[in-house]
């Protein structure tokens, strides 16, 4: 009868073990299957490479770079924004911050995670549009510049914390070492915790450019949408994630337009799933 | 006049006092070994000369510690050129995660104000081959230094300090981690850098402090209970606590 109870609980952990792997591959499998169709009508590298997005305009053009670039635009600004930062707030809190500070900062971190990605773009929109447009002088604050901006606050939680944990796993007998030497404590920061914390923080960038370039609602409302070839950090871009949130609603079931929003997706889910693999490599790399 | 002399040195971790009244005088060019059982306060003493303790919260320290008749325990000593004149090799060999050639400019680098590549690769020359590691690691100077046994390791971490051109060796256990024949070949090396250096070293190993030191101090709860020539120490001690500690009837 034991035999038995231990018997079905083992095998239902297993479902729920195996459960997770499988849905992930369903979707992805659905996909695939429902983005593929539109490789039939138009050829996967006019795809990619096409310069213009009229899904719905009588030929209708296909082309996603201008919405690839738009994501990568926003992605690399919110990365040069929020890496020097996240970085140098996970050393502050790691080595220098005394105790108490440490932990009101840490605190605050988390709540900044916890802040709801729309909350963040209707305060983006109201405070930090018409910031850009006045201070830039600009037609519109609507740019990729502000969602890069409002997005580093969407990196900077992750990218801390993974640092700050790499940071803080660097032996004791290293810095303990480097001061003994007659290091300053910068120095020791410099060229003993950082290259020793490397893989980790390598890590932490990725996983936190990961949230960013996966980020749909705040993009949506803060970077003005225009489905255009970018030509600077200063103009209207639209991102993949908000092309696929606008669009889908309007879409016809079935039709090219829908196909390719699918298309999208699968770009999308490669993009995060290479991004994810690499932090990955890195966190093992340092075990 | 003796190269560091303590004058009632006194030291609390927090409300603990973990040193109490230490008067020595420490000598140039000779090896001074500080024995005692775990918890005397020997390594916290050999702390004290090149200010680790420091890093410590909640610690308090009075007295006189007299380096080259320069009062350490100035508020106003600069820690950095304190801790470039005395140097630090630990307990556990703890290299850098950098290669075998950065290691040991490492100290050079933060130091030096023009950095030459030729000046780099002499110092390095240097350095291993009065360490003994010159002909092993002269064509491996880019492996990371991780990769190296634990007494390479250990005579990497003394290469590195003696780069720094220290007048002071203080070393915390520096063999407790290695094998027999590893440890007989440091204390080689401790005997031919002594003419150089004054050395002092925390053992918990008393046939170690018999072997290599030239005077002994033996502490106990914080005290430092008798101060003299090794040989004296271990045939006449004049304190009866020293005599049963090294007749092994504690510690």
């Amino acid at each position: 009868m034991r035999k038995l109870k231990e018997f079905i609980v083992e095998k239902l952990i297993l479902i729920c073990g195996l459960a997770s792997i499988f849905f992930v591959a369903l979707i992805f499998l659905f996909l695939l299957k429902e983005g593929f169709s539109i490789f039939k009508t138009v050829s996967p590298f006019n795809f990619l490479f096409g310069k213009s997005w009229y899904p719905i305009s009588e030929p209708s053009q296909m082309g996603i770079l201008p919405l690839i670039l738009g994501s990568l635009l926003v992605t690399a600004g919110a990365a040069i924004i929020s890496i020097p930062i996240g970085v140098g707030c996970a050393i502050y809190i790691a080595e220098i911050a005394p105790a108490k500070i440490k932990e009101i900062l840490k605190a605050g971190i988390e709540l900044l995670a916890a802040i709801p990605s729309v909350v963040l773009g209707f305060i983006g929109m109201v405070t930090l549009v018409p910031l850009v447009k006045t201070v830039f002088h600009l037609p519109t604050g609507l740019t990729a510049l502000s969602g890069s901006i409002m997005l580093a606050f969407m990196a900077m939680p992750t990218i801390v914390s993974i640092a700050e944990d790499a940071l803080y796993s660097v032996p004791k007998t290293y810095k303990e070492g480097a001061l003994a030497l007659g290091a300053t404590r910068w120095q020791m920061i410099w060229r003993v915790m950082l290259p020793a914390a490397s893989s980790g923080l390598l890590a932490a960038v990725m996983l936190g450019i990961g949230r960013v370039i996966g980020e749909t609602m705040a993009v949506m409302m803060i970077t003005g949408n225009a489905a255009v070839m970018p030509n600077s950090i200063f103009a209207p871009v639209r991102t993949l994630t908000a092309t696929i949130a606008a669009e889908m609603g309007e879409a016809v079931v079935g039709s090219e337009h829908y196909f390719a929003l699918f298309a999208i997706g699968i770009v999308l889910f490669v993009i995060s799933f290479a991004i994810n693999v690499t932090a990955d490599l890195f966190l093992h790399q340092r075990q | 006049m003796s190269k560091i002399i303590t004058k009632n040195l006194n030291l609390w971790y927090g409300a603990f006092p973990a040193l109490k009244k230490i008067n020595s005088k420490i000598e140039a060019s000779r090896i001074t070994a500080i024995i005692g059982p775990s918890g005397c306060g020997k390594s916290t003493l050999l702390r004290v000369f090149n200010r680790m303790n420091d890093l410590i919260e909640g610690v308090r320290m009075d007295g006189e510690v007299l380096i080259d008749e320069t009062n350490i325990l100035n508020l106003r000593m600069d820690l950095v050129v304190l801790r470039k004149k005395v140097g630090m090799v630990f307990q556990r060999p703890n290299p850098f995660p950098l290669s075998i050639y950065e290691n040991i400019v490492f100290g050079e680098r933060i130091h030096a104000v023009d950095i030459t590549r030729d000046k780099l690769d002499e110092i390095v020359e240097r350095s291993l081959k009065d360490v003994l590691l010159w002909d092993e690691l002269k064509d491996r100077l880019n492996e990371p230094a991780l990769r190296l046994s634990l007494e390479q390791k250990q005579r990497l971490c003394i290469a590195r300090l003696i780069a720094v051109r220290p007048d002071v060796l203080l070393m915390d256990e520096p063999c407790s981690t290695l094998d027999p024949q590893s440890t007989a070949r440091i204390e080689e090396l401790m005997r031919e850098l002594k003419a150089r250096y004054t050395i002092i070293i925390v053992t918990h190993n008393m046939q170690q402090a018999a072997r290599v030191s030239d005077d002994t101090g033996f502490m106990l709860l914080g005290e430092l209970i008798e101060f003299g020539k090794t040989e004296d120490i271990f045939t006449k001690p004049k304190d009866k606590r020293t005599e049963d500690y090294i007749t092994g009837r504690y510690g």
